[in-house]
């Protein structure tokens, strides 16, 4: 290992002088499914063309997987020229302890100040001052994906909010479908739950329990309203056994399945297959309640390298990120919206349009990945899983919830 | 007179204990002072990085008081004595079985033990498709004609762990039937002859006085499957990824995830201390037994 090592830095250091204009930048990301892959290739194609080299390190298994794989390379001392996190908390620590590359030239360079819209996207890169990653796009979880032939084959017309979807769920079942697809991972049965916090509850419960943190609305009369109707989710969703996202969007594509909550990344899914909104499937922002989107997203982080080339390439790629190109490029794959307020998606379809119109309205929260730790996060995660899987009672499930988010006050 | 016989002991053999240097300074850093680091860590509040900020018991208050610790040490116990008795009953019974001077004993021997040389992993995902209703077995018996025909252990929170289970054993028992074998093959054919002449069924002879004899083998077994039991882990991740729920979770994730996923390094670390004492409860008797017993007898 060590002569191989030996090796490549020899090899390295005769190829430097030719190559000093292209240098090789690993990025790592969680993007591995048909409609993540196209779009990652659209960004490992910009940054190929203006002349360095993406080197692509997909990690498969989502998110959870991925990042402890990213952390223990970057704490272990073999940081990678980019990758991908969530805003907000994910590598808040990393950048205190000073892992991560100020971008903040670049920032003021390109303007992002200005661009970036909406401004919190950059207040979660922004730690004491400083800016520490580039946005790449704005993901809302709270979607309602339907199978418009799941319907048609029950009988029944596509229901248009959250209420109608539950009370044709019976019928549906008859029909011999799913009625809410839903993967068994954990995350995306608190997934499921957040969004329906923001359509049952509204946004005023929503910000005073996750912005203002007040314990007593959390505890409250609106919340355990909240519990019951995930309590009703549980019920439609019990014969869902899939394990990933995508596999369950999978199910409402081919009207296997009803519906499932999902965020706008599994626009991309319906894209790759092929599938026209508003006549193959159906989607509602903020369940079809209340059209609030909460405004969580990725952004790509520079950990430190010691190659003062490579910090110029990583720079290179963070502005190209943010360009106006890329990110028309990207997000028309991705089915995430751009985090910049000044280009026009004249290609986006209905559901990318309703995204949009949701944006400039302002009906915007911030997502919870922003307002608490991962270990708030992770132990919401487990009590979600637990709850969607076993008979618990939802006032036990409300108590253990508020006990939680008491964590990490 | 005693003294200096225990000085030549120290002197004797002197190459052996330099060579012995280097894994004994490994033992005493990588796997005594990581274990007394972790410990001395899960007392602190660390999150993503270790530092030293006190915070007494909370994190093993905490750690007790989780609904998902407590189902991870619940469904820890019930695979943990179900996989030994079962392993170790199995194993025998297919040792002696073994023994019986069949035919073709290699080519059974090494069947029975190539489910050991497949990694758990490997083991967890054929089983989870082998139990999956839409492919496994379910669907093959249907395929038959009984269509009413249930087997979908894996989507049951109540039956999860008898899945995980099937998949240990089928991984498990030929290696402890090798164990077996080999003990009963350390025992004399005198011994067996005696028993003929005094007239002593087979049955009897085995477990009166073949299973004491084969006292020393039954607790390496012993050892050896209980340490593996408790880090149990890769199984479970190939195989349910500890769902349905929650309802299949063990000890070993909940360490990993609240390490790296929650980001909460002293939960994790609590956790594993609380691993390290379950190992310690299992090796201490029979480090007792295996050592301390012979000084005395």
């Amino acid at each position: 290992m060590k002569t191989f090592k030996l090796a490549t830095a020899l090899v390295a250091s005769v190829a430097l002088p030719a190559a000093a204009f292209a240098t090789d930048l690993e990025v790592t990301h969680w993007w591995t499914s048909g409609g993540e892959a196209a779009a990652v290739a659209e960004l490992a194609n910009a940054f190929n063309a203006a002349g360095d080299n993406w080197v692509d390190g997909a990690i498969a298994g989502g998110g959870s997987t991925a990042r402890p794989i990213m952390i223990s390379r970057i704490t272990g001392g073999d940081p990678m020229g980019a990758t991908q996190f969530n805003h907000g908390q994910q590598a808040l620590e990393l950048v205190e302890a000073g892992l991560m590359l100020d971008l903040t030239d670049v920032a003021e360079a390109e303007g992002w100040k200005d661009k970036v819209f909406p401004p919190s996207l950059l207040d979660a890169c922004t730690v004491d001052g400083r800016i520490y990653c580039a946005p790449v796009n704005i993901h809302s979880p709270e979607w309602l994906w339907l199978s418009n032939q799941a319907y048609a084959d029950a009988g029944l017309p596509v229901p248009a909010n959250w209420t109608e979807f539950v009370a044709s769920g019976p019928q549906l079942e008859a029909a011999g479908k799913i009625p809410l697809a839903l993967g068994n991972q954990a995350w995306q049965s608190n997934l499921a739950f957040n969004a329906i916090t923001v359509a049952v509850a509204g946004l005023d419960v929503w910000k005073q329990v996750n912005v203002d943190k007040n314990m007593d609305v959390a505890a409250g009369p609106e919340m355990a309203a909240v519990f019951t109707a995930v309590g009703d989710a549980r019920k439609l969703a019990a014969n869902s056994t899939v394990q990933d996202w995508n596999q369950a969007t999978n199910l409402v594509l081919n009207g296997q399945a009803g519906g499932q909550i999902m965020g706008d990344w599994a626009q991309g899914e319906f894209q790759v297959a092929g599938k026209v909104a508003g006549t193959d499937y159906t989607c509602l922002p903020g369940l079809g309640l209340n059209a609030y989107l909460s405004t969580g997203g990725d952004a790509f982080y520079f950990p430190k390298n010691r190659s003062a080339d490579v910090e110029a390439a990583q720079k290179r790629l963070a502005a190209l990120l943010v360009s106006p190109e890329v990110q028309v490029a990207f997000n028309l794959k991705k089915g995430s919206l751009p985090i910049r307020g000044d280009i026009d998606l004249e290609a986006a379809n209905d559901c990318m349009k309703k995204g949009l119109e949701v944006l400039a309205s302002g009906n915007l929260v911030p997502s919870g990945d922003m307002s608490w730790s991962p270990d708030v996060v992770k132990q919401n995660e487990d009590l979600m899983v637990e709850f969607f899987k076993s008979g618990m009672a939802p006032e036990t499930a409300h108590q253990q919830w508020v006990s939680n988010l008491e964590s990490g006050l | 007179m005693a003294e200096a016989r225990r000085v030549n002991r120290m002197w004797r053999n002197m190459n052996a204990k330099i060579a012995a240097v280097p894994m004994i300074l490994t033992t005493l850093v990588v796997f005594v002072g990581g274990t007394a680091w972790t410990v001395l860590y899960s007392f602190t509040d660390s999150k993503l990085l270790p530092r030293e900020r006190f915070v007494g018991f909370d994190q093993y208050e905490r750690l007790w008081s989780n609904s998902r610790w407590l189902t991870s040490i619940e469904n820890l116990m019930i695979y943990g004595v179900l996989s030994l008795v079962f392993t170790i009953v199995i194993g025998f019974l297919l040792a002696v079985a073994m023994d019986q001077k069949i035919r073709f004993e290699d080519t059974f021997r090494t069947i029975m033990l190539y489910p050991f040389a497949l990694s758990f992993i490997v083991t967890g995902l054929v089983w989870q498709w082998i139990l999956n209703p839409e492919f496994g077995i379910q669907s093959i018996v249907r395929g038959l004609g009984w269509e009413s025909f249930t087997f979908n252990p894996l989507n049951n929170p109540d039956l999860v762990l008898y899945g995980l289970l099937i998949a240990g054993l089928w991984q498990g028992t030929g290696f402890v039937m090798c164990l077996m074998l080999a003990g009963l093959r350390g025992i004399d054919e005198d011994i067996w002859k005696a028993a003929r002449v005094d007239g002593i069924p087979t049955w009897k002879t085995y477990i009166q006085i073949i299973l004491p004899m084969m006292r020393p083998v039954f607790i390496t077994t012993l050892v050896i499957v209980a340490a593996g039991i408790i880090k149990l882990y890769d199984l479970v991740v190939a195989q349910t990824s500890g769902g349905p729920g929650n309802a299949s979770q063990v000890p070993a994730m909940y360490v990993y995830d609240y390490m790296f996923q929650a980001q909460n390094l002293g939960q994790g670390f609590a956790a594993s201390t609380m691993m390290l004492l379950t190992v310690l409860i299992v090796l201490i008797p029979w480090a007792y037994l295996e050592f301390g017993g012979k000084k005395h007898g």
